[in-house]
């Protein structure tokens, strides 16, 4: 399968602050890409640059098979954007600004529009400065979902919703990969990341530090031990990839690498193990992990 | 105040509990542009000071001025009441008393504004109040800055006027008489900051406000029958004060006083009885569907615009009509033989009726680039509040977005000089049976104003395109343009500088002769400057 966005070593900066520093980011057609980071990491920039808001000081992307660039405007009606921070015209309901946009992307499906507005429970008869933050959310939303494109760009959607119009919005992308559309969906929600995302990538400091599925990515990092042993064992410590070790009489639990998890059960079993625990990593750790810069172990 | 837990809401005295630290903060904000405004009133005052000791050291050659310029209804229409142009202060101060006071009442709105109901729309004062800040903490904290900077204003213009030889008591006289208009507006301003949730909306009301007491003292002081006007006119009690006559009228100032006090209650009174966030109208639910047309950029800036240039229309109409009603009864105005004869040779009453029309249209000219300079700026308030973000990101592109504007902008400017053009030729042309002779042409008169107007807004889209962090700079450069054509000639500046503004070139209708010359120049340059922007807005990034 093609990608539907493909970039590559992309960088931009604001004056002296680097933004994006050599990042890589491939999404497949067809599928709901998670895009995640810390706060300030690059993702809104990336997603500007994709909608040819910004321009990228070096590296190269592609969007739909076009330059986010050069063909903003014919790539524009393939897609369909909804920002992190909405802000409506104060004078505008959120019906007018539902149609406006729609028209403007090419045409909205007016039963679809009911249908969506129904679910997200809107008014859409309130003027744009009447409605609060998760309101403003649900009008992009509609706009978005209600166009019939084959991407859909969506920067933190779910801030300001409440968790039942959560479950809306998750419904709704599900509905979206099953007609074939393709996500890229940046978020803080992991559990909405876990539901929805086929793939994901991390970013940190402007750049991508890990991509794949969530599977790939659990395996890569560390796996929770605690083990009750038959007798004290030592060197545990010292052994590559083990972190966190607390050794109490024959009780013993760390976390370890789990390419390095073979090598601490051959080495508790020359023991004689009485109990043991492992536990994946759950997909907080596995965040945690990415989002602290500078800490080299991750606390449990 | 002492925190006891009372169940009755004696919380009287508590609803400034923070205001010290949001004058401060307001001080912090306000750093640069109040020594600006500043700089220039003691710019203007040194100025003008300086150079009429220079061109009329004499009792003769002022009299001599007194009596020609003084008795010319269009001048008196723009500056105001001649009655001491025999001293020296009264001369230098002429054009300085109401452009100073209009300069100072314009502070006052905008720091006044900036400070309320500024910070109020985007949520920031929320934030503020949810603190240790009384109710009305921000208001009396915007109150006090403005106020307090017009009291600079006093030693400013005061010390600026002495600067150039003009005595110590005139010199300070005329800065608490400009400073009052200050004060007024000060008052108006904290009305207007309660009526609506935009603070666009509070600085527009409250600048109309200063425009219709300009247009009621040009009028009530060029006609006799109404002079009154010039009473009930914030602007004209600036004016009636009289700094340099014999025996000033200080108890003007008490009039000022007094109004600004019942303004500032009426606008705390207004703020103690409405939400925060919200204006004194209820917002209404509107349609839950767009109109059909509401399908391009264009009908989206036509959608935003469209009340913006309804209230101008509105003025224009005003304006005109006042206008062009009392031009037939200007030559009543200079009642001396001695002054007749003068006007006779200086062409006759015709050139003085179209002097003064004349003057009328430069005036609409002006208003309407301020209406293109609002309208363009638009572009960059949508960029930076992120409403731009979600249209780019459909199939409207950059240039489109921004042609909806500008197109607005230039419709607006041509339709709302047209309107005045033919307001004050019909309300002219029904004094002087000439409906049919004069429509035309003041229509032409207005119409010629067009495009210095579009040059305008062509500098403030060029600004958006290539410089777009000095969008707001589009206003400096009116003003810079205002100020040359006003004490350029009074400073003996070079023509050269005064060429530098497009309202030099606006050929003086009616009356005069057109060339097509600097008509074709102005609009070449406006289009080159609009070109300009657009390519540097297509080539920048967003936000």
């Amino acid at each position: 399968m093609s990608d539907a966005i493909s970039v590559t070593g992309l960088f931009k900066s604001f004056g002296r602050t680097k933004a994006l520093d050599g990042l890589d980011l491939h999404v497949k057609t067809g599928e709901v890409h998670g895009f995640l980071g810390p706060n300030g990491a690059g993702k809104s920039t990336t997603i500007r640059i994709l909608l040819g808001l910004l321009r990228a000081d070096g590296g190269t992307a592609s969007l739909l098979g076009g330059d986010p660039w050069r063909d903003a405007t014919t790539l524009h009606r393939r897609l369909a954007y909804v920002p992190g921070d909405v802000n409506l015209w104060p004078t505008l309901t959120g019906g007018e600004v539902i149609d406006l946009l729609g028209r403007l992307r090419g045409g909205l499906d007016p039963k679809r529009r009911a249908e969506l507005l129904d679910r997200f429970d809107l008014d859409p008869r309130k003027k744009g400065r009447s409605y609060s933050k998760g309101n403003r959310q649900k009008v992009a939303l509609v706009a978005a979902l209600a166009s019939d494109v084959e991407l859909l760009v969506l920067d933190e959607p779910t801030s300001g919703l409440d968790p039942l119009m959560e479950e809306v919005f998750r419904d709704c992308v599900a509905e979206e990969r099953r007609g074939g559309r393709t996500v890229l969906l940046s978020s803080h929600i992991l559990a909405e990341v876990e539901a929805l995302c086929d793939r994901v990538s991390i970013i940190r400091g402007g750049r991508t530090v890990e991509t794949g599925t969530l599977a790939e990515l659990r395996h890569l990092t560390r796996t929770s031990v605690s083990a009750e042993l038959a007798g004290p064992v030592d060197g545990v410590a010292a052994m590559p990839g083990v972190y966190d070790l607390v050794a109490d009489g024959n009780r013993l639990t760390c976390e370890v690498d789990t390419a390095r998890l073979d090598e601490l059960l051959r080495r508790l079993t020359t023991v004689g193990v009485r109990s043991l625990t492992s536990q994946p990593p759950t997909l907080e750790q596995l965040f945690l992990r990415h989002y602290e810069a500078d800490r080299p172990a991750v606390s449990a | 105040m002492t925190a006891v837990a009372a169940p009755a809401p004696v919380a009287r005295g508590t609803g400034l509990v923070g205001t010290g630290a949001l004058v401060r903060l307001a001080l912090r904000r306000d750093r640069v542009m109040l020594p600006v405004w500043l700089g220039v009133q003691f710019l203007l005052a040194a100025g003008s000071a300086s150079s009429v000791k220079g061109l009329y050291a004499t009792d003769a050659s002022r009299e001599a001025f007194a009596a020609t310029a003084g008795n010319n209804p269009a001048t008196v229409a723009m500056y105001g009441p001649s009655t001491d142009l025999a001293t020296l202060g009264g001369l230098a101060t002429w054009k300085l008393g109401v452009y100073g006071a209009a300069l100072l009442a314009l502070m006052s709105i905008f720091t006044l504004v900036r400070h309320t109901r500024g910070d109020e729309e985007p949520g920031r004062l929320e934030l503020v109040c949810a603190g240790v800040v009384g109710r009305y903490a921000a208001l009396t904290a915007g109150v006090i800055v403005a106020l307090a900077a017009n009291l600079v204003a006093v030693p400013v213009v005061g010390v600026g006027l002495m600067s150039g030889g003009i005595a110590a008591s005139g010199a300070f006289a005329f800065g608490f008489a400009v400073a009052a208009a200050g004060f007024v507006f000060t008052g108006i301003a904290a009305v207007t900051a309660q009526l609506t949730e935009a603070s666009r909306a509070a600085n527009g009301m409250a600048a109309a406000t200063l425009a219709a007491a300009y247009l009621l003292r040009a009028v009530g002081d060029t006609t006799h029958q109404v002079s009154f006007l010039s009473w009930i006119s914030p602007l004209g009690w600036t004016l009636q004060v009289r700094a340099f006559a014999a025996h000033p009228h200080f108890w003007v100032l008490g009039l000022a006083l007094v109004a600004t006090a019942v303004l500032l209650t009426t606008g705390y009174a207004l703020s103690g009885h409405r939400d925060i966030g919200a204006g004194l109208v209820p917002p209404r639910p509107g349609p839950a569907v767009g109109g059909p047309l509401l399908r391009s950029p264009l009908a989206l800036a036509w959608r935003l615009s469209r009340g913006l240039l309804l209230g101008w229309a509105v003025a224009f109409v005003a304006v005109s009509a006042a206008l062009g009603s009392v031009a037939a009864g200007i030559a009543d105005f200079a009642s001396t033989a001695q002054v007749r004869d003068m006007i006779t040779k200086l062409g006759g009453e015709q050139n003085l009726v179209d002097a003064y029309l004349s003057f009328a249209m430069s005036a609409a000219g002006i208003l309407a680039a301020v209406y293109a300079t609002q309208t363009v700026l638009r572009l960059r308030t949508e960029e930076t509040s992120l409403r731009a973000e979600p249209l780019l990101a459909t199939r409207v592109g950059r240039i489109r977005w921004a042609a909806s504007h500008l197109a607005v902008a230039a419709v607006g400017v041509v339709g709302l000089l047209a309107l005045g053009g033919v307001v004050a030729g019909l309300a002219h042309g029904l004094r002087t049976h000439d409906v049919g002779g004069q429509v035309p042409r003041l229509l032409a008169a207005g119409l010629v104003q067009a495009p210095a107007a579009l040059l305008v807004a062509a500098i403030a889209m060029f600004l958006i395109g290539v410089l777009p962090r000095l969008s707001t700079a589009a206003w400096a450069v009116l003003g810079a343009f205002l100020l040359l054509g006003e004490f350029g000639g009074l400073f003996k500046l070079n023509q050269r500088v005064l060429d530098v503004s497009p309202f030099t070139h606006t050929p003086r209708l009616p009356g005069a002769d057109v060339t097509a010359t600097p008509i074709v120049a102005l609009l070449l340059v406006a289009v080159v400057l609009t070109a300009a922007g657009l390519i540097g807005l297509r080539r920048r990034d967003i936000g």
